[in-house]
């Protein structure tokens, strides 16, 4: 998946290409790949979470030779892939509470060691609630013992599942139920929030990495790699939420897209706490380009727009660039 | 308990949970017309062929892009590519270079013998065809592949009409025009060659053909009166370029001058300049870009020294070769106005590239055929006046170029082979055109054109050498890669990627997607995210 592919009517952004060895191509164009998540799911038309967990269980079921147990946070990951008596997923996995996936999933690897069954291999994935708000002390813990656990957080920015109410990841000037575009400071308020990602790089824990479902090559690169080293590991992936973000169903990719392409999510990797590589933005775009795709933002974009803020979370990216050093 | 790894139980599966009941869209696969076959003038299937190309195939490619035109190693070297005006990669990069691709496929072609098909049947009809120039050659081929008997009578001495007698040799070597001449003629097309059809009705009935395509080409100069001493030098570039074709060389002199500003005055002047002028100079009457020559012709005509003076006409000429030449004006319209300055030029010979006529004389005694500006009119079907006579290529109103010829030829044989059939050719309705909007750009990456090598300058302008060279394997393959496959699949597996749904199920190498409708939720995201342009949204109906 490293291998710089010589292929210049698609390079290396398309899912698959028939002119690449099987080998080059990604999990995800693999005709008989796992479908982890499968169909008839009730997600949302243009889910961006269901999409990225595909992609990252498909990637670590390959990984592992489909050794690999998966725990479960409350939210809407749970919610819409097993509704009772039905589930989508076509591995082992479990849900317990919203607040303990990053405990159960310790406990799941604890008991696979007892069990002499090295070669067994645990994920736990949550939301950006069950994350970086309700399970947050479990999974500081989990990254404190090292456990063995690739921990997975789909970062849709909001608590989507109960009505699009405002998390810790919820980014400045976002409308949410909780923080509506009214008065003299609408939406989320600037200063407030946690980054998990750096969070997660303060414990000193093996791996840690952001990706998008915008980038497939390079998510599926980052979780490959995390499942190939043993010890506390963490993935933050972007998806974005037609729902809650008030975006047209069939823009979810282009706006990961542009989250990435504007420095506003920037993707890059660290090892036991230090940043060690960064993906390169391709075509840097201005922030409104992302911000006038969902209606989040409307109250921006009135008449006048509100180029004061909109100029503040300009600054947020170029921070973000100059930080990661995302043009080169 | 034959079941994976730590399941016990059996869980329902949520494939129970039809999802496709949430739709009121539906992605649908479409094949949409890419920009460069809209522009072809010999309707020749670009995409297509580059597709085969891509993947290293050049003979599959090569036999694709011969189903529409059998000339690709001429078409390499003399088209004037319109495609790659039109290509949607030029708003990323630069266009895709199609033209030296495709001269590359006719190259190897030439280079590994490959032949076309035979006919599968024959139809036990006889066609005649008047010209072996582009369009007849065209013709007889398709109409030979369709099984007919095809003999084609040309004045000339040698096969290719004005791609021998018009084309220089720098821009068309002869053993490429031999070779592909060559193989249409060993499907079994017959050449009866320094023959003039002075009757053409005749000619049918005594040939016993059930119908003839005529394509005799625009071979007489066109004169403008200029008053001239008796030892001035004027010639007409038509024989100037013919005449190339001889043991005896023209005889224009150090100081040419050729009056004129269509591609035929540039070929005149580089070839004067290859037989030794020290200058060759052109006089027009307007403007660069009023030219009708093409700007890279101008482009290398410069660069080889060529001089062209602008807004000029040639008053008069005297015996000791003194051009009186006047400046011009372009007035509101656009239109040269004459100013009523004077300036004299010294030349040795005047050669006049001002057009040619059609010499329709094989044409007198036929009934109900129309003659306007000197050129015959015919039907959309190609078909003249006079049922069974079609026409095509320089005689008729269009473009004179040799692609628009080939493209003549071609779809005259189709009406010729549906009519001698009793039906009528109805064409496939064209599909919608894939616009660059409707492309995803993101997915490509960025590549610029592998321009081709030039010739050193010196050498291009004292020999008859080709002036512009072929890509090699490597470099065609890359160009052919450029390829953005507008509005036809390619296989990228975007959609099959990413649908959230698992909606899309791949069907294996070469056949493509289709749509699983029992979960396809209709959020859009593969029309979106698709490269090309091959997937639309439409309505559910209710």
């Amino acid at each position: 998946m490293d291998a710089q592919i010589k292929f210049y009517q698609t390079g290396t952004f398309t899912v698959g290409n028939r002119l690449l060895a099987e080998d080059q191509r990604t999990v995800q164009a693999d005709m008989h790949r796992t479908n982890s998540l499968n169909s008839g799911h009730r997600a949302c038309q243009g889910c961006g979470e269901a999409l990225g967990a595909r992609y990252a269980i498909d990637a670590a079921m390959r990984a592992t030779d489909n050794q690999l147990i998966a725990v479960n946070a409350t939210g809407c990951l749970e919610v819409f892939s097993t509704p009772y008596p039905e589930t989508s997923w076509q591995i082992p996995w479990i849900h317990s509470l919203f607040g303990n996936a990053a405990a159960v999933a310790s406990g799941v690897a604890a008991a696979q060691r007892a069990l002499g069954r090295s070669h067994v291999r645990v994920i736990a994935q949550g939301g950006d609630g069950g994350t970086t708000d309700i399970g947050f002390g479990c999974l500081s813990g989990m990254f404190e013992r090292n456990d063995d656990v690739l921990y997975i957080c789909y970062d849709n920015e909001a608590y989507m599942n109960t009505g699009v109410q405002r998390s810790s990841a919820t980014p400045p000037l976002a409308r949410t139920a909780t923080t509506p575009a009214v008065g003299p400071f609408p939406g989320n308020v600037f200063g407030t929030g946690k980054n998990v990602p750096r969070i997660a790089m303060a414990h000193g824990i093996p791996y840690v990495a952001t990706a998008s479902v915008s980038n497939l090559r390079d998510l599926e690169r980052k979780v490959t790699y995390a499942m190939s080293i043993d010890g506390a590991r963490y993935i933050h992936i972007f998806v974005p939420c037609p729902l809650g973000w008030g975006s047209a169903s069939d823009d979810t990719i282009k706006i990961a897209r542009l989250a990435v392409e504007t420095g506003l999510f920037p993707l890059f990797e660290a090892h036991h706490g230090e940043v060690t590589a960064h993906t390169q933005i391709r075509h840097k775009v201005p922030v409104t380009e992302y911000l006038k795709l969902q209606k989040r933002y409307a109250h921006l974009f009135g008449n006048p727009p509100d180029l004061g803020r909109i100029a503040l979370i300009q600054q947020m990216a170029d921070h973000n660039i100059a930080k990661y050093d995302l043009l080169n | 308990m034959d079941k994976p790894y730590a399941i016990t139980l059996d869980p329902g599966s949520s494939l129970a949970n039809k999802t496709g009941a949430w739709r009121t869209n539906r992605p649908l696969y479409v094949d949409r017309l890419p920009p460069c076959n809209h522009a072809c003038p010999a309707g020749e299937n670009i995409q297509g062929w580059l597709y085969h190309a891509e993947s290293g195939d050049y003979e599959a490619a090569w036999r694709a892009l011969t189903e529409d035109n059998p000339l690709a190693a001429i078409m390499g070297r003399v088209c004037y590519h319109p495609c790659e005006g039109a290509c949607n990669r030029g708003k990323l990069d630069e266009s895709v270079g199609i033209n030296s691709v495709e001269r590359f496929l006719g190259d190897e072609a030439i280079k590994h013998g490959w032949k076309f098909a035979a006919p599968a049947a024959e139809s036990g009809k006889r066609v005649l065809v008047v010209g072996a120039g582009p369009s007849g050659l065209s013709a007889a081929y398709h109409l030979r592949r369709l099984g007919h008997s095809v003999r084609i009578v040309d004045a000339g001495p040698l096969a290719g009409g004005m791609m021998r007698f018009g084309i220089p040799k720098y821009r068309l070597p002869r053993d490429v025009l031999d070779a592909e001449i060559q193989r249409i003629l060993d499907l079994g097309v017959e050449l009866q060659l320094n023959t003039k059809v002075s009757n053409i009705l005749e000619t049918m009935r005594a040939g016993r053909f059930d119908a003839a395509f005529l394509a005799v080409g625009a071979h007489i100069a066109k004169r403008a009166y200029i008053p001239a001493g008796e030892a001035a030098h004027m010639l007409d570039a038509v024989s100037v370029l013919r005449s190339m074709e001889n043991e005896d060389k023209p005889m224009l002199g150090r100081r040419v001058v050729v009056y004129g500003g269509g591609n035929t005055a540039l070929d005149v002047a580089r070839t004067a300049k290859r037989l030794g002028a020290t200058e060759a100079i052109i006089v027009y009457r307007r403007t660069r870009d009023k030219m009708p020559a093409h700007d890279f012709e101008v482009e290398e005509a410069l660069q080889e020294g060529v001089l062209i003076k602008w807004l000029s006409t040639i008053k008069n000429i005297a015996d000791e070769g003194t051009l009186t030449v006047e400046k011009m004006a372009l007035d509101a319209s656009g239109f040269p106005q004459p100013t009523g300055e004077y300036e004299t030029l010294e030349s040795d010979s005047l050669v006049l590239a001002l057009g040619q006529d059609v010499d329709l004389s094989l044409l007198e005694g036929v009934p109900g055929l129309e003659i306007k500006n000197g050129t015959v009119q015919v039907a959309p079907n190609m078909m003249t006046g006079y049922p069974g006579i079609f026409a095509g290529g320089d005689m008729v109103p269009s473009e004179r170029t040799v692609t628009v010829g080939v493209g003549h030829g071609k779809k005259a044989a189709r009406h010729i082979h549906a009519w001698l059939s009793g039906t009528v050719y109805a064409p496939a309705p064209k599909h919608e055109l894939a616009t660059f909007d409707k492309m995803n750009p993101w997915y490509y990456s960025d590549a610029p054109k592998t321009v081709r090598p030039m010739l050193e300058l010196a050498r291009r302008t004292s020999t008859f050498d080709e002036v512009v060279s072929g890509l090699d394997e490597s470099n065609a393959l890359f160009e052919a890669r450029r390829c953005l496959s507008c509005g036809n699949c390619f296989e990228c597996d975007n959609c099959y990627g990413v649908c959230p749904d698992n909606a899309v199920i791949k069907l294996g190498p070469g056949k493509r997607f289709e749509f699983n409708f029992d979960y396809c939720k209709g959020c859009g995201i593969c029309v979106s995210e698709c490269p090309c342009g091959a997937i639309k949204m439409v309505p559910e109906s209710i």
